[in-house]
């Protein structure tokens, strides 16, 4: 068992160190995309449109525009490697203070929808797999078409409408808490859970009542490819040899679907859950504009309307290096799911 | 007489398929008494499985019962519901399976999936289902089952795994146990292991056992009765002895035919009817070798090791003449596919040399080998024929592919021209050349194998286990194709295989492998007839024998 662990552990390591020189690319990239973009930053924060040409260029000295590419590249590596991501001239604070605010939110809402759309999409999956070709079967196709048609943030809207504008039952639409509640003091970063570790269920309700259409309306766009590759491999599970020796010994019918067959075909759901965990995370600002959800999608998308260079590529930083710590946690997971994947 | 355990009545089993209903057995009767081992024997496609399947309701879901009745104790089975099937299916009748590894569960360890079998039918705790199933890994022979009860699936052995298999279809002591084809895909060292194992089990608790089998002599040396399977239906009934000494329908006289034993020679394996098409061909004599003449192939002194581990192969040399057919034999993980592959040069050896034709080709590196004037020179065949055709290339273009390639030729009547002629040279009728892999049987996909690699006239083919996939009668045909071509074109052969009644029939020489070494090798026949170490005494004696040579031959 430790030598398992141990595994793991160094594979994990081997892991990380091989996606060093892929973050390295990703920084130099995004760095050179956006000196490519239209805009001049300048001229956008200069104090008006008839700053004159001094002021401009004082502001451009200010940021060190006026040096070369190469020469700012490096100040910029410099810079990231003391741990500064720079200032964003809009809200004027450092970049890594603004992500370190934002991104507990954007990772509570993407949490919880993942959750939402695995709780819904494991058992549509199965229920789909055990009766292929049935009107449950079909039901689950209808139902996963219709979640990938239909845009998060219409989704969104329609579900605001309905719950909100119809029936009342959920609270504005505007960000994560009321402003009239008091925050518990911050502990993770997720008010669900800073809420319950202060003992306020009060705050806590509100908190999930906040939540829930936003994570339900990006968890409808996923439950799709999730219930599909579910549906696919446990009909590839249920067919195998494996399944026909249950059956054949007598076993129950919930440990024939339960045990020996889900628990194969979850194998290549845990792949896809990743996936789709860093995609919604970059992808859901449709839905944190709807939402006005404070997260670091929507404040990257503002940087980047504004020509604010260091919020935008602190923020392609931090999605690449989620996409590496997800895809870390993904391959741990299936270290553990499947005892075949240790060794080799 | 004793009891009557098992009595199939007329049985007809049908598939959906987008064809319509397919008609998979037509019309089976047998019984089967208490304690008694009875072998189901037939090829692919006779609908023996089937039976198998149907009696332990194990039809997947577009297979029906659409007549018949499977009276077991008295009790029809194709007629139970819920828990009276549960408590038929494990306690009363269980199955093992012909891919053992992929009938076990990869992801829960060997000692659970035994406990589940056993919890499933007693009212005990966990602990005690484990010390059952520990009991019962001891049962099946597993050496140190203290430590295995831990392992998974593939941590194991194909033969370890079907011990696994077996303890658990026998955990909870059934009265019958239905056996489809438990040893297909082990060595046949290990198949005699396992088979023994099963009729020593099936013995000592007076379990009657169905061996459904696709090979004669395994189910002639282990059952007192046997029941041949053609279509769907069952053709004839009798003791081993009838069967091989008198058999009556003419399907069992080409199957007994095309079963090679110990004695038969290549001509042996098809019945006089249809040797006769074949008489033609079957002419030149072999050429002797003239002295001096310097070897086709030289290896010196081969080695591989892959990654860090230990040697695949080491040490391993052989010379081969023009014309000439050498075996290597031995059991998997013997080193023989490795051999093969750097020979051929698909893979790169980690030390010595390759001599082809007086030029050392060893050191060209296996992916630039395809640019070397004598890659058109050594040409391989593939052991499944399924997987080894591209299934976007018809027929035609799978031979035409390495004309291209190698002889440089383009489409138009020459290149048409080639590919029928090879097709016609391995006997493939020109009118499936058309068609795609799926469209064709496993025989015919066979001759598409060969026929692609003969078709730049190579002068050393490479065969891995060209026949493992096939029916005995496909065989039959195949090898009696693979002698012709060598006597034809002088085409040496370095053929892989474990079945040593193959080799010792097509082959003039044998290379006996063991764990990446030379263990033995000579004359065919009498390195066979008088093995000179146990290794190989033990691959001898494993092979089930048909010891009805000369009766078989008057009968024919």
């Amino acid at each position: 068992m430790m030598t398992g662990l141990g595994a793991t552990v160094a594979r994990a390591g081997r892991r990380l160190l091989s996606s060093l020189p892929a973050l390295f690319g990703v920084l130099v990239f995004t760095f050179l995309l956006m000196r490519v973009l239209p805009g001049d930053p300048a001229v956008f924060f200069a104090s008006g449109p008839n700053a004159g040409k001094e002021e401009i260029e004082q502001i451009r000295k200010q940021m060190g525009l006026d040096k070369s590419v190469p020469e700012q590249l490096v100040f910029y590596l410099s810079d990231i490697g003391r741990g500064n991501l720079g200032r964003s001239m809009m809200t004027g604070q450092p970049v890594l203070k603004d992500l370190r605010e934002r991104l507990p939110a954007s990772l509570e809402l993407t949490f919880t929808a993942l959750l939402i759309a695995l709780l819904a999409a494991v058992p549509l999956g199965v229920v789909a797999a055990l009766k292929p070709g049935s009107l449950v079967d079909h039901g689950v196709r209808l139902f996963c078409a219709l979640g990938v048609c239909v845009p998060t943030f219409v989704s969104g809207l329609l579900l605001i409408y309905v719950f909100y504008y119809l029936l009342g039952l959920a609270p504005d639409p505007t960000g994560r808490i009321d402003v009239f509640t008091s925050l518990p003091p911050q502990r993770t970063g997720f008010l669900s859970v800073d809420f319950l570790l202060a003992g306020d269920i009060e705050g806590w309700w509100a908190a999930c009542k906040q939540l829930i259409l936003p994570a339900l309306s990006m968890a409808l766009f996923v439950i799709a490819p999730l219930a599909r590759i579910t549906r696919a491999s446990m009909l590839v599970s249920l067919g195998s040899d494996f399944v026909r020796t249950a059956r054949s010994v007598g076993l129950s019918w919930q440990k024939v679907v339960v045990t020996y067959a889900l628990r194969n075909a979850i194998l290549p759901v845990i792949t896809i859950a990743g996936i789709v965990f860093s995609t919604m995370l970059g992808a859901n600002v449709l839905v944190e504009k709807v939402f006005s959800w404070p997260g670091v999608a929507s404040y990257a998308l503002d940087a980047l309307l504004s020509s604010d260079y260091a919020p935008v590529q602190g923020f392609v930083l931090l999605m690449a290096g989620i996409f590496v710590l997800v895809n870390l946690v993904v391959d741990v997971c299936y270290g553990i799911a499947d005892p075949r994947v240790s060794i080799g | 007489m004793s009891e009557e355990l098992l009595r199939i009545d007329d049985l007809h089993v049908a598939f959906s398929t987008r064809r319509g209903m397919v008609e998979a057995v037509r019309g089976v009767t047998l019984t089967v008494e208490a304690g008694e081992m009875l072998g189901l024997v037939g090829e692919s496609g006779s609908g023996k499985s089937v039976t198998g399947f149907a009696t332990a309701r194990l039809l997947d879901a577009a297979g029906r019962v659409t007549a018949g009745k499977i009276l077991f104790r008295g009790q029809d089975v194709t007629k139970l519901r819920g828990d009276d099937l549960r408590q038929l299916q494990g306690a009363a009748m269980s199955m093992i399976f012909q891919n053992p590894r992929a009938a076990l569960n990869p992801i829960r360890a060997i000692g659970l999936q035994i406990a589940d079998a056993i919890l499933t039918h007693k009212r005990i705790s966990k602990d005690a289902a484990r010390a059952e199933a520990l009991e019962l890994l001891r049962a099946v022979q597993i050496r140190d089952p203290e430590a295995r009860m831990n392992a998974y699936p593939h941590e194991l052995s194909g033969g370890m795994c079907q011990r696994v298999m077996i303890a658990i279809a026998i955990s909870c002591n059934p009265a019958l146990l239905i056996a489809d084809e438990p040893t297909t895909g082990l060595d046949v060292t290990t198949q005699k292991v396992v088979m023994d194992l099963v009729a020593e089990i099936a013995a000592a608790r007076g379990m009657a056992t169905i061996l459904i089998t696709h090979d004669l002599g395994l189910a002639a040396r282990y059952c007192r009765r046997i029941a041949v399977m053609e279509r769907g239906r069952i053709v004839e009934e009798a003791s081993p002895r009838t069967l091989f000494g008198a058999p009556q329908h003419a399907y069992t006289r080409r199957l007994v035919a095309a079963s090679p034993t110990a004695t038969s020679q290549i001509e042996d394996l098809v019945t006089e009817e249809e040797r006769e098409r074949h008489a033609a061909v079957v002419s030149k004599p072999r050429q002797e070798l003239a002295h001096g003449t310097p070897p086709l192939l030289e290896v010196r002194k081969l080695a591989k090791r892959f990654d860090e581990g230990a040697a695949a192969v080491a040490d391993f040399s052989m010379t081969m003449a023009g014309g000439e057919s050498v075996g290597l034999v031995g059991e998997s993980g013997s080193g023989k596919s490795t051999t093969s592959r750097m020979i051929c040069r698909l893979i790169d050896p980690s030390e010595g040399e390759i001599v082809f034709d007086g030029q050392s080709i060893g050191h060209v590196a296996s992916r630039d080998f395809h640019r070397s004037r004598f890659r058109k020179d050594i040409q391989m065949v593939f052991q499944d024929p399924n997987e080894s055709l591209n299934p976007r290339f018809t027929a035609f273009d799978c031979i035409a592919h390495p004309l291209m390639r190698l002889d440089g030729m383009r489409g138009g009547d020459a290149l048409r021209k080639r590919v029928e002629d090879c097709a016609e040279r391995v006997g493939l009728p020109l009118d499936l050349l058309p068609r795609f892999p799926h469209q064709l049987s496993g025989g015919q996909k066979a001759r598409v194998g060969i026929a692609r690699a003969i078709a730049c006239r190579p002068r050393l083919l490479v065969l891995d286990e060209p026949t493992a996939a096939l029916d005995v009668s496909v065989q039959a045909v195949v090898l009696q194709l693979l002698d012709r071509l060598r006597r034809e074109n002088d085409i040496a052969l370095l053929f892989v295989s474990h079945d040593l009644n193959v080799v010792r029939m097509l082959c003039d020489r044998t290379i006996v492998l063991r764990n990446g070494g030379i263990v033995e090798q000579g004359e065919s026949r009498a390195l066979f007839d008088n093995p000179k170490t146990d290794y190989t005494r033990k691959l001898v004696e494993a092979i089930p024998h048909i010891e009805t040579g000369p009766v078989l031959a008057a009968a024919l």
